[in-house]
C-alpha cells in the first residue's frame, strides 16, 4: 500500500540555519501521526513544507506515491491538504463566510464571487458541524469578536469543508479551555473514523498519545525516532522525550 | 485574473435552503456603520451649507460646477481606496497623471505621419494608460519583491516621475487644442444637456467598477484579506504579492486617465499637472472611513468623502468667510470624521 504522503530526505535551511536535516516522514492511509518535539525542534517548519508554505531546500515530496514538484499552498490544498494553523490563520476584521472560504472563494469563471452560496454553506457548517448556537456567530459576523474556542472551530470547520484527505493540526489546543480541548481530541478521532489521515502536533503529550496511531519525535531538525502508540506506554514515551531533549538520543 | 481551480474539487453538497435573516435595522446599522457615518456627515454638511448660503446651494449651477471639478481627483481616490484597504499606500499618483500626459504628447507628436488626428489621439490615449499601468506595476514590483514599505517607495517614485516629466518636457507646456476636433473631447469632458459633465459620468462608472471589484470579485476578497492579515492570507494560499501589484496598477492606469481628463478639460498640458491633488485625494479616502491599518474601507465612503472635500472650498466662500478659512475647515472636518470612524469601528467589533 502506498503512503498518502511521503517526504524523502527533506532539508530546509534559512540562510545559515539548518531547520530540518534529511527528514524522512511517512503518513499512511487513514493514519493519525503525532508529531512531538521540543520548542524549536522543527515541527512547524516541517508542516509548513507539507502545506506548501515553505519550499524545501532539498529532498522530495510524494502524494499517493506520485512526486510533486514546487509544492505551493494552492497546490497542496488541491491535493487535499487542509491545515489548522497554530496562528489560526484568520482575518479577524472580516466576516465568518469570508474566513471559511479564505483563499478558496467560490466564484464563477470570471472570478465573480458567489456570495449567497458561501453564506449558505457557512450557515450550514455553523449549525451542523460547528454546533454554534450563539447569536453572535452568524455568517455575517466578524471573526474578531469570537472566543478562542470559536475561532479554533472556524479554523477546523474550514479544513473539513473542502473534503480534505490530509488534515494538519498545528498546536490546535493552544489557548483552549479543558472542555474545548476535549472536544478537539474527539474531532481528531472523527477524522480517523471518516477514513482520512491527519498529522497532529500538540504540546500536550497526552492528547497526542490518545489519538495518534504513531508518534514521530523530532529533535534538532531530525527525526529522532518513531513509536507505535500501541507498543509504548505514555510514561515510557515521556521518559524518552525528556531523555532525547537532554542528550539527543533515546537511550 | 487567475485560473479557476478553487471549486473543482470542492464537493460540498448543494444547499437547497438559502440562509436568510429577517431585516433588522440594528444589524444593518452595524454592518454599514462606516457608510452610514459618512453619509450622516455628508447630509449634515449639506444642510448647513444650504441653510447658510441658500442662494448658492439651492441653484443647480453649483452642482454642475462640483460635478465638473471634483471627478478629477475623485476617480483616483477609488483605486487608492483599494490600495489602502490592502494596507498599502501610494503617493506617486500625481506624478503618474503627468507622466501619462508625457506619453500622450510624445505619442501624438511622434505619429505625425498618420495624418488622421482622431487615430493619433486614440493611440496617444492608449500610450498614456499604458504608461500609467507600467508605472503602477513598477511601484508594485519594488514594494512586493524588495519588501520596502509602500509609503517610502512611492515618496521616491513620486519625485522620480515628476523629475522624469520635467526632464522629458524641459519644463515646457504643451497646448493640446487638437483634441477638440476628435470624438474623445466630448466623450471625456463634454457636457450632457449642457449640465452634466462627462467626467462625472466617468467617475460614476469607475466608482461602480471599483465597488464591484472590491466587493463582488475574488480580487477584492483578496485585497481585504491581504490588508487584514497578510500572514493568514499567505498561509491559506492567497497570492498577496500579485494582488497588491494589481492594486498599484489600478492606481496607475486610473491616475493616467485622470491626467487625460484634466488636460482635455483645459486643452493644455502643464508639467505640474496633478501636484495639487495629492492631499485632496488622500483626504477623500480617509474621510470616507477607510482605515490606514488596512482590512476595512468602502468605495461609497470615498465617493462621498471626495464630494465633501470638493464642496468645502466653494461653501466657505459662499457662506461669506474668506478663503483663508478653507484649510481650517478642511482640517476640522477630516479630524472629526476620522475620530467618528474609529469610534464606529470599535463599537462594531
Amino acid at each position: 500500500m502506498e503512503y498518502r504522503l511521503e517526504l524523502r530526505n527533506v532539508s530546509k535551511s534559512f540562510g545559515e540555519v539548518k531547520a530540518l536535516e534529511n527528514i524522512n516522514f511517512q503518513l499512511g492511509q487513514n493514519e493519525i501521526v503525532g508529531l512531538l518535539g521540543d520548542n524549536g525542534a522543527g515541527k512547524s517548519t516541517l508542516i509548513k513544507i507539507i502545506t506548501g508554505y515553505y519550499q524545501p531546500t532539498s529532498g522530495e515530496i510524494y502524494f499517493n506515491g506520485r512526486k510533486v514538484e514546487h509544492l505551493s499552498v494552492p497546490k497542496a490544498r488541491e491535493l487535499g491538504v487542509e491545515t489548522v494553523y497554530q496562528e489560526r490563520a484568520l482575518a479577524e476584521m472580516q466576516t465568518l463566510w469570508r474566513n471559511i472560504f479564505l483563499g478558496r472563494e467560490l466564484c464563477n469563471a470570471m472570478g465573480f464571487l458567489d456570495i449567497q452560496r458561501m453564506r449558505d454553506e457557512t450557515h450550514r457548517l455553523m449549525t451542523q458541524s460547528m454546533g454554534f448556537t450563539s447569536h453572535a456567530v452568524s455568517p455575517d459576523s466578524r471573526v474578531g469578536k469570537y472566543s478562542g474556542g470559536e475561532k479554533q472551530g472556524v479554523a477546523i470547520v474550514r479544513a473539513l469543508f473542502f473534503e480534505a484527505e490530509i488534515i494538519v493540526l498545528d498546536e490546535p489546543t493552544m489557548g483552549l479551555s479543558l472542555k474545548e480541548s476535549a472536544k478537539l481530541v474527539n474531532f481528531v478521532k472523527g477524522i480517523k473514523e471518516a477514513g482520512k489521515s491527519a498529522i497532529f502536533i500538540d504540546h500536550n503529550i497526552f492528547h497526542v498519545y490518545n489519538v495518534a496511531d504513531r508518534v514521530v519525535v523530532i529533535d534538532r531538525g531530525s527525526v529522532a525516532g518513531e513509536f507505535l502508540t500501541k507498543s509504548i506506554s505514555v510514561t515510557e514515551l515521556m521518559e524518552k522525550m525528556v531523555r532525547v531533549a537532554e542528550t539527543g538520543s533515546f537511550d | 485574473m487567475e485560473p479557476m481551480n478553487s471549486q473543482t474539487n470542492n464537493t460540498a453538497p448543494e444547499v437547497t435552503q438559502h440562509y436568510k435573516v429577517a431585516f433588522s435595522f440594528r444589524r444593518f446599522a452595524r454592518n454599514y456603520s462606516a457608510q452610514l457615518g459618512i453619509l450622516g456627515v455628508f447630509v449634515t454638511l449639506w444642510i448647513i451649507f444650504i441653510a447658510s448660503a441658500p442662494n448658492t446651494f439651492l441653484s443647480p449651477q453649483i452642482y454642475s460646477a462640483f460635478m465638473s471639478s471634483i471627478p478629477f481627483f475623485a476617480i483616483m481616490a477609488i483605486p487608492l481606496t483599494i490600495v489602502v484597504v490592502a494596507k498599502e499606500m501610494d503617493l506617486s499618483f500625481p506624478s503618474i497623471m503627468a507622466m501619462g500626459m508625457v506619453a500622450f504628447s510624445f505619442t501624438y507628436n511622434g505619429t505625425a505621419f498618420i495624418g488622421n488626428t482622431t487615430i493619433r489621439v486614440f493611440l496617444a490615449i492608449i500610450a498614456a494608460l499604458l504608461a500609467g499601468s507600467i508605472i503602477g506595476w513598477i511601484n508594485g514590483i519594488i514594494i512586493v519583491k524588495f519588501g520596502i514599505p509602500s509609503l517610502v517607495v512611492t515618496i521616491g517614485t513620486q519625485f522620480f516621475w515628476r523629475g522624469a516629466v520635467l526632464v522629458l518636457t524641459s519644463g515646457t507646456n504643451f497646448p493640446i487644442e487638437y483634441i477638440k476636433e476628435t470624438i474623445f473631447y466630448p466623450m471625456f469632458v463634454g457636457k450632457i444637456g449642457g449640465f452634466l459633465p462627462m467626467q462625472m459620468v466617468w467617475l460614476v462608472v469607475i466608482t461602480i467598477l471599483g465597488w464591484v471589484m472590491l466587493n463582488r470579485h475574488r480580487f477584492g476578497a483578496h485585497i481585504y484579506l491581504t490588508g487584514d492579515n497578510i500572514n493568514s492570507a499567505e498561509l491559506m494560499g492567497v497570492n498577496t504579492g500579485r494582488t497588491r501589484i494589481q492594486a498599484f496598477m489600478l492606481v496607475g492606469i486610473i491616475s493616467a486617465f485622470a491626467g487625460l481628463l484634466y488636460s482635455f478639460y483645459i486643452a493644455y498640458f502643464w508639467p505640474s499637472l496633478g501636484s495639487g491633488y495629492l492631499l485632496n485625494t488622500l483626504a477623500s479616502v480617509f474621510l470616507g472611513g477607510t482605515s490606514v491599518f488596512g482590512g476595512t474601507g468602502t468605495i461609497l465612503g470615498t465617493f462621498l468623502g471626495a464630494f465633501i472635500i470638493g464642496a468645502i472650498e466653494a461653501a466657505t466662500v459662499a457662506i461669506g468667510l474668506t478663503g483663508f478659512w478653507t484649510q481650517l475647515i478642511y482640517g476640522f472636518i477630516i479630524v472629526l470624521s476620522v475620530i467618528m470612524h474609529t469610534y464606529l469601528r470599535k463599537r462594531g467589533e
